[in-house]
């Protein structure tokens, strides 16, 4: 059964997911990729700040912060 | 007699050089936070400053590689941290800069050593692999191993070098550990340069391959000075926006007109021209990375998370964030306030040694009161000052800045900035200069210009001695609500709640009056001036790191000596010219006026009167002492009021008058333009600190003097509510030449500066006025 697509900031704290699709616009998708956020990417969300934005997420074995609105663009599936 | 000539050096390089042994040029670069800086200051010996999160190092540093080959000198350049090629920041673009030798003040590299990070290989490796296809020799330091280590990563160095084809050297740079083989390696690299081959690390398919084939030979053709970096140069600026736009004017439109074109065709191809060079070569880092590491444990939760849990939870982490303002502010408020008043003896002392050795006259005068209570009232803060950089220091090292931006980011975009806008904002706390140099890392020009405008504004270190003369002279020592608990420790006790004072209260109210009005500013500047959308918020949370101690201890030296040197040089300086400025011109006439009034009381004393008895005697001395002394005030006021100072201060008097001060804080305001601390030198010279005339009496402390400054009318001249004005003032006026000159270099022109300097001067005239005509209304004046 292959795995419904979410928002990134929907899976649960400490959840990991696979990135499957950058939504962003094409001038800010390069930054994020060449922090090693790609399709096929394995991330867990880590946290939220403490007023909710941004997010934590760890990825390629270190610690990113986004803002929850690009965040929600990057969609994932859930291994769970 | 002529010497022989020396032998000549066989030099693989350059035989033709001779006895003129040229200099060899190594390049560090890497990620943020890889340890560059703490390898260049073992490399070098020198102290460049580090710090645990992006942005410490913004400008290139330079050194002498020390116990390097006896007859050629290697210089070790130290660039900002960057994650990749293509430059986001200012920051980042010096580093490309220099690697791609477009910067004609660095000359051609020899050898680069790129740091990596071994506990975060994959991303590490990424920009590694880019550096390693510029072509130079390359040299990879792997770094932090033994945070790697910790982590179960073992990473076998040998298997990383055949993979990468370039020599891999294992260290721990905040130890040394494998930094004399990483020294012996470069050098050798630095003196017998392997041949030069291109490598490319991604698979380039079909049509890429054929665009970037064309577009480096049009490159090779263009700059010939490198031709072997061509390939890598056309992948990058064909891939990347940034890489193109950041270089408009490296670039000939014939070069520009060519990548738009093969972008184009790219597009009608439906080839992913920007995405899928990053993911080839993230899939080729992926297959090495794997390929020479063990994992030894599964990933679990790290240290680094552990603490994170607590220090960035939704209420533990503001709690954390609020107590260690707090406990800065308790720290610098109270604790710092016994080795102060140990200096400010000294001082005292110091003039009362050199009053009583050197006979009256201008030359005791200018020592005495000009440089000893000039420099001395400025150097008593030094305490302060240094408990305020190494609290600041702390934050920075342990990696608790970006967590801070972490935390402030929803706040910080509420005024249209971003988290990483609060780190210069935060180091400006301690001076204003760090901070706005650390602008350099935030990617959108616009915000950066926000965050330099409104960086100044937070209160730096050479407020704090204008606040803490203030308070100590007008506010009382009075805890709020009875809270006295003190903490005895022996030679000395604490008011535990020293921060709930009043005093303290007040310290914290400037302090936030300068935050509020920032963040204010901050608002109305992207709302107007420099409109912009919000940029994207991409930021690293480094790893906690222990602060080593070696390092902090360096940071509070480097300091003690940046602020004693500015003791010594400008304020100096300016308290010099102060006392001639405040002494003359002198005029013979005023002087046989109060000569005439000192010998007509000293006759009205009669001799025999005097002589009668014992009790009487010792009282009449004392009153026609004290009748004297007053006359010398009362001189010395005249002379003030008449000299060259004076009549600045005059001059402006009628602009500060509706703020309630007099023409002699006028002098300070004037004498501070270029330094703020030096409002507390000047006034202790205006106010004669040291009593001329009679030095058996000692020097009064600057704080008691202003208590006793009466107006004309009796009034006496500092009220809770001029200070207060007055500490207002000094929130927001620009009154710092420095900050003026790296605001010039960092915008690269005057009209910033500028801008910034009337701006903070308005803000700081109207608020003072509003502060005390309000003040007044509210009866308190
Ligand atoms: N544990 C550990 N920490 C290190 C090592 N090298 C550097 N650090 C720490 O890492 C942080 C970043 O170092 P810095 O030299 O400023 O990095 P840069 O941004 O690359 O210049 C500092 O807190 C250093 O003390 C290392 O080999 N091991
Ligand atoms: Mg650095």
């Amino acid at each position: 059964m292959p795995a419904a697509l979410q928002p990134l900031t929907s899976l649960a704290l400490g959840a990991t997911g696979t990135v499957a699709d950058i939504q962003l616009p094409a001038a800010h998708r390069p930054r994020l990729m060449e922090m090693g956020l790609l399709v096929g990417t394995k991330v867990e969300l880590i946290r939220f700040a403490p007023l909710g934005d941004p997010v934590e997420i760890k990825v390629r074995g270190y610690n990113l912060t986004l803002r929850r609105q690009e965040a929600e663009q990057i969609l994932v599936t859930c291994a769970a | 007699m002529i010497e022989p000539p020396p032998p000549s050096n066989p030099d693989p390089v350059d035989p033709a050089a001779g006895a003129a042994a040229p200099l060899r040029y190594v390049a560090l670069t890497g990620n943020p936070n890889s340890g560059k800086t703490t390898l260049f200051n073992l490399l070098t010996g020198l102290r460049a400053k580090v710090g645990n999160y992006a942005g410490v190092t913004v400008e290139r540093k330079e050194g002498r590689l020390k116990n390097g080959p006896a007859r050629r000198e290697i210089r070790i350049l130290d660039l900002p941290g960057t994650y990749s090629l293509s430059p986001n920041s200012l920051d980042e673009q010096v580093s490309r800069d220099v690697l791609f030798g477009r910067l004609p003040e660095v000359p051609q590299l020899h050898v680069v050593v790129v740091v990596v990070d071994a506990s975060n290989l994959q991303r590490n490796l990424y920009y590694a692999t880019q550096v390693i296809e510029l072509g130079y020799p390359t040299l990879i330091a792997l770094n932090m191993t033994d945070v790697a280590e910790s982590l179960g990563h073992v990473i076998a160095a040998d298997k990383l070098a055949r993979l990468l084809d370039v020599p891999v050297q294992p260290i721990v740079a905040s130890t040394g550990q494998g930094v004399p083989e990483l020294r012996e390696k470069l050098v050798s690299l630095a003196l017998n340069p392997p041949l030069i081959k291109p490598r490319l690390f991604c698979q380039l398919p079909g049509l890429f391959r054929i665009e970037a084939t064309g577009l480096a030979d049009l490159l090779a053709n263009t700059f010939q000075n490198r031709p072997w970096q061509a390939t890598a140069e056309a992948l990058l600026i064909l891939s990347n926006e940034n890489a193109l736009a950041s270089s408009r004017t490296h670039y000939p439109p014939a070069i520009q007109s060519a990548v738009a074109a093969a972008r184009k065709r790219l597009d009608a191809a439906k080839v992913d021209w920007r995405g899928a060079p990053i993911e080839w070569r993230y899939a080729r880092v992926a297959e090495i990375q794997q390929a020479a590491t063990t994992e030894l444990a599964a990933p679990g939760e790290t240290f680094s998370d552990k603490v994170d849990r607590i220090v960035t939870h939704k209420i533990w982490g503001t709690l954390i964030f609020l107590a260690l303002m707090f406990i800065i502010f308790q720290c610098i408020f109270t604790f710092a306030d016994y080795p102060m008043r140990w200096l400010e003896n000294g001082v005292t002392w110091a003039g009362d040694q050199v009053g009583g050795f050197l006979p009256p006259g201008d030359l005791r005068d200018l020592l005495v009161n000009g440089v000893i209570a000039g420099v001395g009232s400025v150097v008593v803060f030094l305490p302060q000052i240094l408990m305020l950089f190494t609290f600041i220091g702390l934050l920075e090292d342990t990696g608790y800045m970006a967590r801070a931006a972490f935390l402030m980011d929803r706040l910080m975009s509420r005024v249209g900035l971003h988290g990483k806008s609060f780190i210069p904002m935060l180091s400006s706390f301690a001076c204003a200069i760090p901070g706005i140099m650390a602008t350099r890392t935030i990617e959108s020009p616009k915000d950066r210009l926000v965050t330099i405008l409104v960086a100044p504004l937070m209160s730096c270190s050479a407020r704090l001695p204008i606040y803490t003369l203030l308070i100590g002279a007008t506010i009382p020592d009075r805890v709020l609500g009875g809270l006295n608990y003190h903490l005895d420790l022996g030679f000395t006790r604490f008011n535990l709640f020293g921060f709930l004072g009043l005093r303290g209260l007040t310290m914290l109210a400037m302090y936030l009056l300068g935050i509020i009005v920032a963040l204010l500013m901050a608002w109305v500047f992207k709302k107007t001036l420099l409109k912009g959308e919000a940029p994207l918020l991409i930021m690293e949370l480094p790893p906690y790191k222990r602060p080593l101690f070696r390092v902090v201890l360096q940071h509070i030296w480097e300091r003690s000596k940046l602020f004693l040197t500015r003791a010594g040089t400008v304020i100096l300086g300016v308290s010099i010219v102060l006392w001639f400025l405040a002494t003359y011109p002198r005029s013979s006439q005023r002087e046989a006026q109060f000569e005439a009034r000192r010998n007509a009381i000293t006759r009205s004393f009669n001799p025999v009167t005097l002589a009668t008895g014992p009790g009487s005697a010792a009282h009449q001395a004392a009153a026609l002492e004290e009748q004297l002394a007053a006359i010398d005030q009362a001189e010395f006021g005249e002379n003030l009021r008449h000299s060259f100072a004076g009549r600045m201060g005059r001059a402006i008097e009628p602009i500060l008058i509706p703020l309630g001060f007099d023409w002699k804080i006028g002098i300070g305001i004037i004498s501070s333009f270029a330094a703020r601390e030096v409002f507390v030198s000047t006034m202790s010279t205006v106010y004669n600190l040291s009593d001329a005339g009679d030095a058996d009496e000692g020097m009064k402390t600057l704080e008691q003097t202003l208590r006793e400054q009466k107006r004309p009318d009796g009034q006496p001249v500092y009220t809770t509510l001029v200070a207060v004005t007055l500490m207002v003032f000094y929130v927001f006026a620009l009154q710092c030449a420095s900050t003026v000159a790296i605001v010039r270099r960092e915008t690269n022109s005057w009209k910033w500066p500028l801008f910034q300097w009337a701006y903070m001067g308005a803000l700081a005239w109207t608020l003072a006025f509003l502060t005390y005509q309000g003040g007044k209304l509210l009866g308190w004046g």
